[in-house]
């Protein structure tokens, strides 16, 4: 690849002299294999590492895997345990039993397809809206990104409503048949993970550089020569942890599945869910969780792996620099709009409208008095749905807080590449470590909290009834969102940059601060909407756990339409509404933060 | 780079802006729910205790106000989403309990919860303990599980749309297999809903251990549509909630018709079909291990006080059990419980429960 003339933006990033060309090259042989060898062996900084710098990685591996220890592994393992402890003996008969159920063959069947169907559909829809999202410029580019995160935090109870009164018999959507079905389940999937592709694929297509792809244009490729064999290589690692996010999250739906489907269609998740809630069958539940384990650990090992052929050093650029106009006239422009037009016109609209339609509706005709009456304490809920979404708002702050900590923390310790294969494979295992929130059962983690934060680490202070515990769990959650976003970006960056850095004499701190730490807050508004998003959207165990007064806005929604009479099922309407307005005017924020202008090239 | 560049410190502003507009966020937040006003916290006079409940829970504004000005208790309340999980979250936490009383075990569970020991005799004294004492779970001799509320799940119909149809109402279990009412029933499910539990209570004591089998069979032939939770039947399927859904025969409670009363109108679209009811009747009970059983005995006492026992109807949608307070006025006209509901003997559904649910499964789900 010839070099080509760089603009400013891509400076920072341009490789240290003297290496030549601006495409990928070496620093990924971390997991690669031997063809890219680690590029450190030149200058053994490494070699002379000073206390103070060993100290703070110390802290930067500690700190996140306390936080990981206390609030997921031991509340899991307790829980877990007490399906294998009869009488102060282990007791594996468990096993057994399950598996002798033919039910049990059936439900890991279906939860592999419906996971895989799910990735599978969020992938191919959620690429080209990547492109068209993260790549191209038009008028309302920002409100639509704000849009599409929308699916991702709605409670299921308002999917359910939302999708399913388009699909039942009557419905718009009706003469489909689709209600009730495993097409439906899948649907729903993709409807909720379709962002996860689209912001994770789309913060790393914004920022490859463009002139790889223009020289080979300027070669004679093709565009679609151009897509496969320069883009999407180079988009692959970003692709497999969209993937490994969104099957996780389809492994572990129970919500979806258990309101669009019922539980014909039950999987692991659901089924845990009825055993350790419904029937307190805490063996059955201990084997299933272990079997979702399983599964989990070789969706990420596979994954780990895609990624790991697929990365290496690229060449970043600011988004402002890559982002450019939509030409309907080439063909993958066009294919993107369509397809993303199709995508967000009837998949993820539909309902969203459909919901907001029903909200408009009242016993007087169409009105705004469900919107009126959010302001008021609902009849006995003894707060108003603002006051209910302010506490949504603080708490997702601390969640966020925690997990852009924690998970910056993470994300930066697992960018390293060492040499030594032990260590490397350590980092590997860290990463892998706090992806599986995501793929260990709710209802594992919320019922583990009750056996275990009465006096958690020892102390004192019953966590289980605490505001506390609401955001630590959420943020449990929404760690591993902010690695998978701020991780693909902070491997990107050449190691000789880091090297340039020290090797003209900046001391470690300084190297991080200069070098990964701004490359890494260019990934943080994405990161900063996702792990918000998560959070409003009360993920994971937070549904579990025992509600101190202040009830947050899904607590709310879920509380109205546990009622009779239609304004109590306007009011919920319309609070669904307002959580959806709230998530995308958060995430709209978050994505100005890293515009040109505001955020700019950092 | 390792000086600084004109570049490099003009990106470590902008990294002082993101920075800054994070904790503008949180300071915009009014800092954070840990650091934000809580409810607990305020009054510490003569302690808290801490009530353990479902989602449904709610009592109007102030009365639980007026229960901590005259104890100088302080009331947390601490709610569980699901209330079918609510005992086996208790039955889990027996060595180091939630709270100090629970309010919200069902007839249904309550065997569970008193085998398991989760709850312990208390001495009440309001004078609805006496109307209370007709709910005794049998078995529960010393007095554990206090019943606080009652009501009915039944059958709802939309009454506007069968008379729309000409289609005449079905009255009974058995009318609904009839192909006339073909495709016109959906009830939650047993598994994940209370309400849906209660109901294949109600076809046990109907048809016997004998006889429930066939009758769901027979209803899943006739076209039977299980939905998930009560929301989800009552106000995506039911054509009579709100919803705008197909089928217009519901599972729901004897308490939902008075709000279906349109504006303007002086009577509801919806009716209940009171010989297809299940009573459920609501206990409470101080916690075993309570850190404050004494305060958990004085709010088990309120929530018997002819106050809250008033405010039951209007905030929780059952009814008292005090025969000494008086029933919303609609509710009298449109709301009556049933004479003769199903019944099934509390310790027969703690020994038969799962069973129960296992053949259900097999039989309406496949």
């Amino acid at each position: 690849m010839p070099p080509v003339p760089t603009t400013d933006r891509n400076l920072a990033h341009r490789p240290a002299p003297g290496t030549g060309s601006g495409v990928p090259v070496g620093g990924g042989g971390a997991r690669g294999g031997g063809a890219r060898t680690g590029s450190g062996a030149r200058v053994p900084w490494r070699a002379r590492v000073p206390w103070r710098s060993r100290v703070g990685w110390g802290v930067a591996v500690a700190l996140p895997l306390v936080f990981l220890a206390t609030f997921f592994v031991w509340p899991v393992v307790e829980i877990v345990g007490r399906g294998f402890v009869d009488d102060g003996r282990l007791d594996l008969s468990g096993f057994g039993d399950v598996f002798s159920r033919p039910r049990t063959w059936r439900v890991v069947g279906q939860t592999l397809a419906q996971a895989a169907l799910g990735t599978l559909g969020a992938v191919l829809l959620g690429v080209p809206g990547a492109y068209l999202l993260y790549r191209c410029r038009f008028p309302g580019r920002g409100a639509l990104r704000a849009f599409v995160t929308v699916p991702f935090v709605l409670p299921t109870v308002v999917v359910g409503v939302a999708f399913r009164s388009l699909l039942v018999d009557g419905g718009l959507l009706g003469g489909l048949g689709l209600d009730g079905t495993f097409t439906a389940i899948v649907l729903a999937l993709v409807f909720f993970n379709y962002a996860v592709v689209v912001r994770t694929v789309g913060g790393m297509w914004e920022r490859l550089d463009p002139r790889t792809e223009q020289a080979a244009r300027a070669l004679g490729a093709s565009p679609w020569r151009v897509l496969r064999t320069v883009t999407l290589p180079a988009l692959g690692p970003a692709v497999a942890s969209a993937a490994s996010l969104v099957f996780l999250f389809c492994a572990t739906a129970f919500g979806t599945v258990l309101v669009l489907g019922g539980r014909r269609y039950g999987t692991v998740e659901t089924e845990i869910w009825i055993q350790t809630t419904q029937f307190l069958d805490l063996r059955a539940a201990a084997v299933l969780s272990v079997v979702q384990l399983v599964v989990v650990v070789a969706a990420l090992t596979a994954a780990g792996r895609a990624r790991a052929r697929t990365e290496r050093a690229l060449t970043l650029g600011g988004p402002a620099a890559t982002a450019r106009p939509v030409r309907l006239r080439e063909p993958l422009d066009a294919v993107a709009v369509v397809v993303t037009a199709v995508t967000v016109a009837g998949l993820l609209a539909a309902p969203l409208v459909n919901l907001v339609v029903r909200s408009l509706r009242t016993p007087r005709g169409w009105g705004l008095d469900n919107y009126a009456a959010l302001a008021v304490p609902q009849d006995t809920l003894a707060v108003s749905a603002w006051q209910a979404a302010g506490t949504s708002v603080r708490t997702a702050v601390d969640a966020t807080t925690i997990a852009l900590v924690v998970g910056g923390l993470v994300a930066l310790v697992v960018s390293r590449r060492p040499r030594r294969t032990s260590a490397r494979r350590a980092v590997a295992g860290l990463d892998a470590l706090f992806m599986l929130p995501l793929g260990v059962s709710a209802v594992t983690v919320g019922f583990g909290f009750l056996v275990s934060m009465h006096a958690p680490l020892g102390l004192p202070v019953d966590l289980r009834t605490s505001p506390v515990l609401v955001a630590v769990a959420q943020a449990v959650v929404a760690v591993p969102l902010v690695v998978r976003t701020v991780l693909p970006v902070l491997r990107a960056i050449d190691p000789r940059q880091r090297e340039v850095a020290a090797t003209l004499g900046a001391p470690p701190g300084r190297v991080l601060r200069t070098v990964d730490l701004v490359v890494a807050l260019r990934a943080v508004g994405l990161a900063l909407g996702f792990a918000f998003a998560a959070s409003l959207g009360e993920f994971g165990a937070t549904s579990f756990l025992a509600r101190p007064q202040d009830p947050t806005l899904p607590v709310v929604i879920f509380r109205l339409l546990g009622r009779p009479g239609a304004e109590n099922y306007g009011a919920a309407l319309a609070a669904s509404v307002l959580l959806a307005a709230l998530t995308a005017g958060i995430v709209a924020v978050c994505e100005r933060l890293r515009r040109p202008g505001i955020g700019g090239a950092w | 780079m390792a000086t600084p560049s004109p570049r490099t410190t003009r990106r470590a502003a902008r990294a002082a802006v993101a920075g800054s507009a994070l904790a503008a966020l949180s300071a915009l937040t009014a800092c954070s729910a840990v650091g934000g006003p809580t409810a607990d916290g305020t009054s510490t006079g003569g302690g808290t205790v801490t009530l353990v409940t479902h989602e449904s829970f709610a009592l109007s504004d102030g009365l639980l106000a007026q229960f901590e000005d005259e104890t100088g208790l302080t009331v947390q309340v601490v709610q569980q989403a699901d209330a079918g999980a609510l005992v086996n979250q208790l039955v889990l936490t027996k060595d180091a309990p939630l709270g100090d009383l629970v309010y919200g075990i069902d007839n249904a569970f309550a065997s569970r919860a008193l085998d398991e020991g989760v709850v312990v005799p208390a001495d009440v004294s309001a004078p609805a303990a006496q109307d209370a004492a007709a709910y005794t779970v049998p078995g529960d001799d010393d007095g554990a599980l206090t019943a606080v509320d009652l009501g009915d799940v039944c059958l709802n119909v939309d009454a506007v749309w069968f008379a729309d149809q000409g289609v005449p109402e079905p009255t009974t279990l058995e009318s609904l297999l009839d192909p006339a009412y073909r495709d016109l029933v959906v009830v939650p499910d047993p598994v994940t809903s209370s309400p849906g539990l209660a109901f294949l209570l109600a076809t046990v004591g109907a048809f016997g251990e004998d006889g429930w089998v066939d009758y769901w069979a027979g209803l899943r032939d006739n076209g039977l549509k299980v939905a998930d939770g009560w929301s989800e039947a009552y106000y995506t399927d039911f054509t009579g909630g709100g919803g705008d859904g197909p089928r217009p025969v519901v599972l729901s409670y004897a308490s939902s018709p008075p709000f279906t009363v349109p504006e303007g109108g002086d009577e509801p679209t919806t009716r209940a079909l009171l010989d297809t009811c299940f009573r459920q009747v609501e206990y409470a009970g101080v916690l075993a291990g309570a850190a404050n059983p004494s305060g958990a005995a004085l709010l088990l006492d309120f929530l018997l006080s002819d106050d809250v026992q008033a405010d039951i109807p209007g905030s929780m949608y059952m009814y008292p059990v005090s025969s000494a307070v008086e029933l919303p006025e609609e509710w009298a006209r449109w709301a009556p419980l049933a004479d003769e509901p199903f019944e099934v003997a509390p310790a027969d559904i703690a020994e038969n429960r799962e069973q129960w649910l296992a053949t259900w499964s097999d039989t309406v789900i496949g």
